[in-house]
């Protein structure tokens, strides 16, 4: 019988102290002296951040005529890049919540930064439905309120139910993200040495002081919203798949799609968390805390939520063949040898094939590997984000209105600089604030020496 | 030694979680009620020892949640039905399924927002000035030590007394906290 060596490492390196921790996750943002390399990532992410800037101004004073959108392929890279964003964004908060509720403890040292990477996604993900709109000045119709027009939104379209799911993730998200946050701004307000520092981190903190009756209302108040940011993530990501279910168009109204969007999302989101892991803890010396252990247990929800999106696939083409129905069969054809096979084929070979290498634990073990398999799978959903949208668009169900998709300079920009934003929001992310909960891992620390006894 | 009306409470310093459950066990059985315990991690029990145990969130957040379900259902009934009907497809105005989104979307939100602002609002936070911040020894109740603090307001408090019991519990120091 083989045992699996991951689950004997530990999740937390032996020989640590309360004190030890939070020392070295503290010090990474009060001590430590500048650095090179993160001015350059800081850099990069601002210089693409200027390209967004310059790719909305431009946008918001030509019109969306400057994308590659025609007819009837009215709804292009702005929604792909919605939907890619959005479900990156839902790992963060599988990791802290529905994590936390089966007592998983290996979510302690990511789920800091997978929160605030999930913030972060979830800010560049609202900007597309704002930009792709033909005019962008009435976004407001969204929002119900009392107005001098009498006018209301439209409750039963998907989108109003898109700004409600959105709207509601962004600020539980960031709610949950910040009230985590609350007693390790108190441990840097005590720790800081500048005025400014105490200042700003004593302000934030709320004046926190660990007391016991106010850590056991926390605790109850922490655990009711990882209760209910569970059944929200998987509605808003199911809303989000609203967006084209609700749609007749071929590929697009199917009952799967609600379940397979939202394994997508895990897919993509705890790819982006490896893709973000990795580096973080080989630049910043956390391998104590982010351990070989999580980067295995990572890859295999993974590769589980992969074999999710892998039936759907399936699925979908069962139901097009068995549908019976001829432009449900087209559509089917059409992927897998019209204009657009190739990517259909790339998507099949990033989301299914490759990431099959990760039931080898050797390659569940190479960084290196897992690294470049999270990219590959990043690429991978956005292709299917590509495919869904774009080749259900460009050819249904009257001939005489197929049409090529081509996107412009415009498309890839704003959509490059989106990852701008992301960037930046979390270089400055990563230098002010503790990337990992120092006050989880002091409890870690404390559960695994009282198990060792 | 601060004369008595000065007092704002004892304090007790540890530097081990369960030297601070052990005192906090017996602080509480020696008749000891207006009592706090300080930590850097949430310790579960503790807040037991010390007589608290009941937490009013839970309601609090389902309260919120019965409005925000409420609220978000008779927004969409009122503006689809009553306020600016429209015709979708011939579909009727009182369309109840597709307000089931929107209605669970609100009550989350609510049911969070309360939550928090509960959790915050019952533990008097934000509080930025307490007496305890201006002993240079509290500073490391937020990093790495534990704190024991008897509140002079406690009908058994006696200055000698109480820090003879303190003292007796084996903390790495006792600290007298004046009133501001």
């Amino acid at each position: 019988m083989s045992t699996d060596e991951g689950q004997s490492e530990p999740i937390l390196a032996r020989g640590h102290s309360l004190g030890s921790i939070t020392d070295k996750i503290s010090s990474i943002v009060l001590v430590r002296n500048f650095e090179w390399g993160w001015l350059l990532g800081f850099a990069v992410g601002l210089s693409l951040l200027m390209l967004l800037l310059v790719s909305v101004t431009y946008l918001f004073v030509k019109g969306v005529g400057i994308w590659g959108l025609n007819v009837p392929v009215a709804w292009g890279f702005a929604i792909v890049n919605f939907v890619w964003w959005v479900g990156i964004g839902h790992a963060g908060t599988l990791i802290s919540a529905i994590l936390l509720l089966v007592k998983q403890e290996w979510r302690t040292s990511i789920n800091r930064f997978a929160e605030a990477m999930t913030l972060f996604a979830v800010a560049c993900a609202g900007l597309f439905p704002l930009l792709h709109l033909g005019r962008p000045g009435y976004f407001f119709f969204l929002v119900p309120f009392p107005n001098t027009m009498g006018m209301w939104p439209q409750f039963r379209s998907p989108l109003i139910w898109d700004f409600f799911a959105v709207g509601t993730y962004a600020t539980v998200s960031l709610m949950f993200w910040y009230v985590g946050l609350i007693p390790d701004l108190a441990t840097l307000r005590d720790r800081a040495t500048k005025r400014v520092s105490r200042v700003i981190y004593g302000v934030f903190a709320l004046g926190w002081r660990g007391s016991a009756r106010h850590w056991k209302r926390y605790e109850d108040a922490y655990l009711l919203l990882a209760a209910l940011a569970t059944p929200l993530v998987i509605s808003v990501h199911t809303i989000v798949s609203f967006d084209f279910a609700v749609g007749i168009v071929p590929g697009w109204h199917s009952t799967i799609f609600p379940p397979y969007f939202v394994a997508g999302a895990i897919y993509s989101g705890f790819a982006m968390v490896l893709t973000l892991a990795i580096p973080l803890r080989k630049f910043y010396d956390l391998e104590d805390f982010v351990t070989d252990r999580h980067l295995n247990n990572m890859a295999k929800v993974m590769l589980a939520a992969g074999l999710i999106v892998a039936y759907g696939y399936l699925v979908e083409i069962f139901t097009a063949w068995y549908s019976g129905h001829n432009f449900e069969i087209y559509m089917l054809e059409n992927r897998i040898e019209g204009p657009y096979s190739f990517w259909y084929w790339m998507l099949i070979a990033c989301n299914v094939a490759i990431p099959q290498l990760l039931w080898f634990r050797a390659v569940r073990g190479n960084v290196l590997m897992l690294f470049v398999l999270s990219l590959v799978i990043n690429v991978g959903m956005w292709l299917e984000r590509f495919i869904i949208t774009i080749v259900s668009l460009h050819r249904d169900f009257l001939p005489s209105s197929w049409e090529i998709y081509q996107p412009t300079f415009w498309d890839w920009s704003t959509y490059l600089g989106t990852m701008g934003l992301f960037l930046s929001l979390l270089f400055i992310f990563i230098r002010v604030l503790p990337m990992i909960s120092i006050f989880e891992m002091r409890e870690l620390l404390e559960e695994t020496e009282s198990e060792a006894e | 030694m601060i004369p008595r009306s000065e007092h704002f409470g004892m304090l007790a310093e540890f530097d081990d979680v369960d030297a601070l459950q052990a005192a906090a066990r017996k602080t509480h059985a020696a008749g000891y009620r207006r009592v706090e315990a300080y930590s850097p991690l949430p310790v579960h029990g503790l807040a037991a020892d010390l007589g608290f145990s009941r937490t009013r969130i839970p309601l609090v957040v389902l309260c919120g949640g019965i409005f925000g379900c409420i609220a978000g259902y008779l927004l969409q009934y009122w503006t689809t039905v009553i306020e600016y009907p429209m015709n979708i497809g011939g579909r009727p105005l009182h369309s109840w399924p597709a307000f089931l989104p929107v209605t669970f979307e609100t009550t989350v939100l609510c049911a969070s927002l309360s939550a928090v602002l509960g959790m915050l609002a019952l533990n008097g936070l934000p509080r930025p000035h307490h007496p305890l911040f201006n002993i240079p020894q509290f500073a490391r109740a937020t990093q790495d030590r534990f704190f024991l603090f008897i509140l002079a307001k406690d009908p058994l408090y006696h200055e000698e007394s109480t820090r003879q019991f303190l003292t007796d519990l084996n903390p790495l120091e006792v600290i007298d906290v004046p009133r501001p």
